[in-house]
């Protein structure tokens, strides 16, 4: 279990279309642990190339209150820094932050791998490594959802999003194994369909939306699997 | 529950479990087992990349089952050798995240320069990268031949690796963007001699590196040093192992020294978080307060 700080503050992140200057203050600061929880559902996606754009799109559609935990893996460059984060959080309503090692999970917000590891899910917060790239990927889509389906089981929903190769199938048609849903972008609306694709031949999921409907999906199927949110 | 799955995917995943309850129960028997015959603890390791190195595992040494490996290891040392290796081994690069070593340069170097002599353990170092990165920032900066460097890990026969300064030449042609972004004065080929396949750092980068075995989980504290560099280790394991480990460097650590961790690792979890302060955050270098 995870233990409690002594003070519970609120964890640095970037607030949603937060300023540059105030991005650049926040960064530099060391954040405080948040106290953590056990959320009820989980939500894991993917994406590379067109996925920055596709996510943003995605999580402007989503409601402040999400309640669960949204993690995601984009492919990204080694040495790539915080531009990203600020990317991913211009439009988004929840705030947006880069994964440290054993960071609880929490609900309505969304965490992003940081470059050059992968992210793990563990029961109640994240884990990171540094194993070697899975199919030329680190961060891999695979072990973002594979371990997710380990932890949560039916309570994951997955989310692939458009994408050069076909990392996150493996880690799909798991997730799916396991009882959890797996909601794919829909290919012809995506910029690189290659990603997508792969997922639905993996798990033939049903789910397939483009991404003003995904959000919506999205928000109907976490009621769905997790109607109270634990405390 | 039914799934269609590309042939492909069912063949190339590790070991496809049947249930995971049952897996669970066998890895803590594999863990429990490993334990009490062997005495090698590997119980507290963090346990998502620990199940997936036993999965693999389990696939390389054919042995279809958790259940499978422990009995292998447990009648074949030779098999538990390869175990220990296959959980515990981290390749990393050269000059991972030149940042961290640029931040090292500009603010850990000034200081360093202030003692007449320098002892810097490099915790977990694996199969050396590190340490060697290492070592050349120090004698690029003038100050190598005042500093020991204790690299240490649990694994003999990676220390072994990590002594002989040879590594495959392909990793170090990727390694020499990182090691000019660290703020390398020379050319990284400078610093070792290679044929076709290898290259090995020349000797006498050598000269002031003890190579020793010290298991994290298990050893007491054995000097105190002025640095102490431990980067993406303790990601592997969870966190009562990791507040042990942090302090075990607390009580290796002296008044002014430094603590540097990975790029994405944090102190905020350590019981002693509050006697340490950031010299440079995002590079996670801590200094211990006076």
């Amino acid at each position: 279990m995870n233990r409690r700080p002594k003070k519970a503050r609120n964890s640095v992140s970037i607030p949603a279309s937060a300023s540059s200057r105030a991005l650049d203050s926040i960064l530099a600061e060391e954040r405080t642990w948040p106290s953590s929880e056990c959320p009820g559902a989980i939500v894991v996606a993917g994406g590379s190339r067109g996925g920055v754009a596709a996510l943003q799109q995605l999580l402007s559609s989503l409601p402040p209150d999400f309640p669960a935990p949204f993690a995601v893996v984009l492919h990204r460059d080694r040495t790539s820094d915080h531009v990203l984060l600020r990317v991913i959080g211009r439009q988004s309503s929840l705030p947006v932050e880069e994964v440290t090692d054993k960071l609880p999970l929490q609900s309505g917000r969304v965490f992003v791998a940081p470059a050059d590891y992968h992210l793990l899910i563990e029961e109640g917060h994240f884990a990171l490594s540094v194993d070697p790239p899975v199919r030329w990927s680190r961060p891999s889509i695979d072990l973002l959802f594979e371990s997710a389906a380990d932890a949560y089981g039916p309570n994951v929903i997955g989310i692939v999003l458009s994408g050069a190769n076909d990392d996150g199938a493996r880690g799909a048609a798991r997730i799916s194994q396991c009882g959890g849903r797996i909601a794919i972008q829909d290919p012809s609306t995506a910029e690189c369909p290659i990603m997508p694709r792969a997922a639905l031949a993996a798990t033939q999921s049903s789910h397939v939306h483009p991404l003003d409907q995904l959000g919506v999906w999205l928000a109907q199927e976490l009621i769905r699997v997790n109607p109270t949110p634990q405390p | 529950m039914t799934t269609h799955m590309l042939p492909e995917i069912l063949e190339n995943s590790p070991s496809v479990s049947i249930d995971p309850k049952v897996e669970t129960v066998e890895l803590h028997l594999l863990l429990e087992g490993l334990y009490q015959y062997y005495g090698m603890d590997f119980r507290h390791y963090a346990p998502a990349s620990l199940k997936r190195r036993v999965l693999k595992l389990v696939e390389d040494e054919g042995a279809r089952t958790i259940s499978g490996l422990l009995s292998n290891a447990l009648h074949n040392p030779e098999c538990f050798e390869r175990v220990v290796l296959g959980l515990t081994v981290n390749v990393t690069s050269m000059f991972r995240d030149p940042d961290f070593y640029q931040a090292f340069r500009e603010h850990v170097v000034p200081i360093l320069r202030t003692y007449p002599s320098i002892r810097l353990w490099v915790a977990g170092c694996a199969s050396g990268e590190e340490v060697y990165s290492l070592a050349i920032l120090l004698e690029e900066e003038k100050l190598y031949d005042r500093c020991r460097i204790y690299a240490t890990d649990l694994n003999e026969i990676v220390l072994a690796q990590a002594k002989s300064g040879v590594f495959p030449l392909a990793a170090m042609r990727e390694h020499t963007e990182n090691y000019l972004r660290s703020g390398g004065l020379r050319a990284f080929s400078d610093y070792y001699s290679a044929d076709a396949t290898s290259a090995a750092f020349h000797s006498r980068l050598r000269n002031q590196i003890v190579f020793a075995r010290h298991n994290l989980v298990s050893d007491a504290s054995f000097n105190e040093f002025h640095v102490v560099l431990c980067r993406n280790v303790m990601i592997y394991f969870d966190q009562s192992l990791q507040q042990r480990v942090f302090g075990l460097f607390h009580e290796s650590i002296g008044r002014l020294g430094y603590l540097c961790l990975g790029k994405s690792e944090s102190l905020l979890f350590s019981p002693h978080a509050n006697e340490y302060e950031a010299i440079a955050a995002s590079e996670r270098i801590y200094r211990r307060k006076p």
